[in-house]
């Protein structure tokens, strides 16, 4: 990737063409207030790592929804992942991310310096060339993430059963977009007027799945990409949609987004997933569906099988309003532990773990707003 | 500089319960760290915010404990107290201070673009003495080596130990070597202490800080942070990158020169600029406002770090430093920097504000505005 393309959008004329036309736009409906979800933790960064928010005319809520792979993990698994990893012979392999996880009473970080061998990967096809080089250590995947990230995962167990790496599993976390975007829009109070749809996750499964949303339930989707300039594009597009009393599913992100998506990471997704039945969400409970497992002709890779793990549910902390945030309910500072007993430094819940956590997002880079960019709130 | 971005009519308030939760996380962040943990994990060792907890929790109160022998803090006034990347201490002289330092080093791998861990063991130490304001005078050199480590491989460090002191006119004046066995240390760990003089009336410390003055960094950042990681060849990355490691005597002297009145320098090393603005926010009580569009750095500095996540204001450098100097004689200092090889790049990158005391606060590139805290957890370990 050229620094030219990311300069492009990320060009502080464009934006100011866009908020000229979002205000525009937003100042045709005085008095109304638009909130629009974005559902990916990416754009969670983006809109904080950029300071989009305090940009934005005070009439536009933005949402942060459930599309963090790491925050939306139960503590049970995490324990489940603490057990493999202190098992004796097995390296767990992670991308960084999940380091510093809170399960029910410790987190992959601690187990590391307590001796367990817990290494930081950026892709699982680097953890199978672990296990290649040393094959007297049982190697674990700790696979997390929707759709963008499952058919990497797919790719190295294929490769994984081809070359019949014996001493390589992955312990399977993946999960996927549509069905906690449904259960966000059946649940009680729903007062969302729009979404942001998620750029990379579309690449993989394309805008067709997302149909529901405008034809069922009346709201506007529009995926959009990770720049500045893309996240700007995609709001004004979806006030453009309620301005001119449309309700569809629009792609701002057309340069890697297509209706269809990849059929080759679907074809390589079939081939290696099943769906789960029920899949645990932290803070939004079982979701059926949601989640993906390793197919059986994968069984030999499977580390759920292959490890004894307690595979318990594990109540959040009482303080943690994880769930509260990531339907969108509570916005993070109004949290009762945000920024005080929960910090990054010693998280209580996932969200302000990763950089693409709402709390994490709002602590690291939102804090401060200079008084004359905030926007009032009227509702 | 940085676009200011769009103002909006009436955006003047703050919704009350924002407000409040924003006051709660301030009077929160005042209050001294407490150091909770059982076990020391890489994240004490990255810079940021577990590092510092670290000292203040642990190391500060066992090593200047009062006479009564129960671990307390005496609150907080000693020379070790003060963080800095020095001690100071008068010379019988008066005209003199003596600037004692030492640094540990235990990068992997040992050998990459630019450098390896013989040329950070006299430039890391050489660096925190100029930046004190101190001219380098000697080092002692410390060796910790593992049972089965090559000869050959300790005669190129040493090499580069002796080429780097050469560099920066200092002398290996004493030193030590341990071996331990196989596995109980990584290959080796180097030790330098270094001493320096200074010039008494020489004004700088974070309290010489005001409201209004400039913020400056002498070249490109990111540079040795990404040069190790794809050193390290677990990430199949390729970069055109050296590191820049090499000792800032000439720089600093050069601005000094030019502008005596310098308030205040420090080097980049672990947890980048935005930790090192971090730790001046903190120790002056200011607020500081950085322009992310006028920070220097390199393209390939910039994809690595966007293909990673990481952000380069937090990406390690061996032989960068920041300044802080009075808002009329930056003309003169990024004159006098920019005349020295390596820092033909220096910018202005910031200013020392009364508003938001003690944070740091940037204007993105994009035209918005963002915090800029404290490392938390651990990027990239064992870069120094």
């Amino acid at each position: 990737m050229s620094g030219n393309y990311i300069d492009e959008y990320r060009d502080p004329a464009a934006a100011r063409a866009l908020l000229a036309e979002i205000d525009n736009v937003a100042g045709r409906h005085s008095g109304r207030t638009f909130k629009f979800m974005e559902v990916c933790g990416g754009h969670t960064h983006a809109i904080y790592r950029h300071g989009i928010e305090s940009l934005l005319p005070d009439s536009i809520e933005l949402v942060h929804g459930p599309g963090c792979p790491v925050c939306v993990i139960p503590m049970g698994r995490i324990d489940d992942a603490l057990v493999i990893a202190a098992t004796e012979g097995v390296t767990l392999c992670c991308f960084g991310d999940m380091m510093r996880v809170p399960g029910g009473s410790s987190s992959l970080l601690e187990v590391k310096a307590a001796g367990a061998d817990v290494r930081v990967v950026y892709s699982p096809l680097d953890a199978l060339d672990i296990a290649r080089r040393e094959p007297d250590r049982q190697v674990v995947f700790l696979a997390v993430g929707f759709e963008t990230t499952a058919p990497s995962t797919a790719v190295t167990l294929l490769q994984a059963r081809n070359d019949d790496v014996a001493n390589f599993s992955v312990m399977c976390n993946h999960v996927t977009i549509v069905p906690p975007l449904k259960a966000i829009l059946e649940s009680p109070g729903m007062s969302l007027d729009g979404f942001l749809g998620p750029g990379h996750v579309s690449t993989v499964i394309g805008t067709k799945p997302y149909r529901f949303v405008a034809t069922r339930y009346g709201r506007p989707l529009v995926t959009a990409g990770f720049e500045p300039v893309d996240v700007l594009q995609g709001v004004l597009m979806l006030l453009r949609q309620i301005d001119e009393g449309r309700c569809e599913i629009e792609n701002q992100y057309r340069r890697v987004v297509s209706v269809d998506g990849n059929a080759t990471a679907l074809a390589l997704m079939r081939e290696v997933f099943t769906v789960r039945p029920h899949f645990e969400w932290r803070g939004l409970g079982f979701i059926p569906h949601s989640g993906l497992g390793l197919a059986e002709e994968f069984a030999r890779w499977d580390a759920d099988l292959l490890f004894d793990v307690p595979g318990l549910r594990v109540a959040d902390p009482k303080a943690c309003q994880c769930g509260e945030v990531l339907k969108g309910a509570l916005r993070p500072w109004e949290c009762k532990v945000f920024g005080t007993a929960c910090t990054p430094e010693t998280p209580i819940g996932t969200c302000m773990v990763s950089s693409e956590g709402a709390c994490a997002a709002y602590y690291n880079y939102g804090r401060y707003t200079p008084r004359s960019r905030i926007p009032v709130r009227s509702g | 500089m940085a676009d200011k971005g769009l103002e909006f009519d009436g955006g003047s308030e703050l919704d009350e319960g924002r407000r409040a939760a924003l006051a709660r996380i301030e009077a929160w962040r005042q209050r001294a760290p407490v150091f909770r943990d059982d076990t020391i994990t890489m994240a004490h060792g990255a810079g940021g915010k577990a590092s510092q907890s670290l000292l203040t929790g642990v190391v500060l109160p066992a090593l200047t404990a009062g006479d009564g022998g129960d671990g307390a803090d005496d609150g907080g006034d000693t020379e070790l107290h003060r963080l800095d990347d020095g001690a100071v201490v008068d010379m019988p002289d008066g005209g003199h201070q003596l600037v004692v330092t030492t640094d540990a080093f235990v990068v992997t791998p040992r050998f990459f673009a630019g450098g390896s861990i013989g040329d950070l063991a006299v430039n890391g130490t050489v660096n925190d003495l100029a930046v004190m304001g101190a001219t380098p005078e000697a080092l002692t050199l410390s060796l910790v080596l593992e049972e089965g480590l090559a000869v050959s491989e300790l005669r190129r460090i040493l090499d580069d130990v002796a080429a780097a002191a050469r560099a920066a006119g200092v002398t290996v004046v004493a030193g030590d070597t341990k071996v331990v066995e196989r596995e109980a240390a990584d290959g080796c760990y180097l030790t330098t202490t270094g001493i320096g003089f200074r010039r008494s009336d020489l004004g700088l410390g974070a309290d010489q800080v005001r409201g209004g003055d400039t913020v400056i960094c002498s070249g490109p950042i990111g540079d040795h942070g990404i040069a190790v990681l794809v050193a390290r060849g677990d990430l199949a990355l390729t970069a055109d990158l050296v590191s820049d490691t090499r000792p800032l005597t000439p720089a600093v002297s050069a601005l000094l020169d030019a502008v005596p009145a310098t308030r205040w320098m420090r080097d980049a090393t672990r947890g980048g600029v935005a930790s090192v603005l971090n730790e001046l926010a903190g120790a002056s009580g200011c607020g500081v406002e950085l322009d992310e569009a006028a920070v220097p750095v390199r393209r390939p500095v910039v994809g690595a770090c966007e293909l990673l996540g990481l952000d380069p204001l937090y990406i390690a450098n061996e032989g960068t430093f920041v300044a802080v100097v009075p808002a009329d004689r930056v003309g003169d200092a990024l004159a006098a920097l920019r005349s020295v090889p390596g820092c033909e790049e220096a910018a202005a990158i910031g200013r020392i504000v009364d508003d938001h005391p003690r944070l740091v606060v940037a204007n993105t590139t994009f035209g918005g505005t963002r915090i800029l805290d404290m490392l938390v957890g651990d990027p990239l370990p064992r870069i120094c």
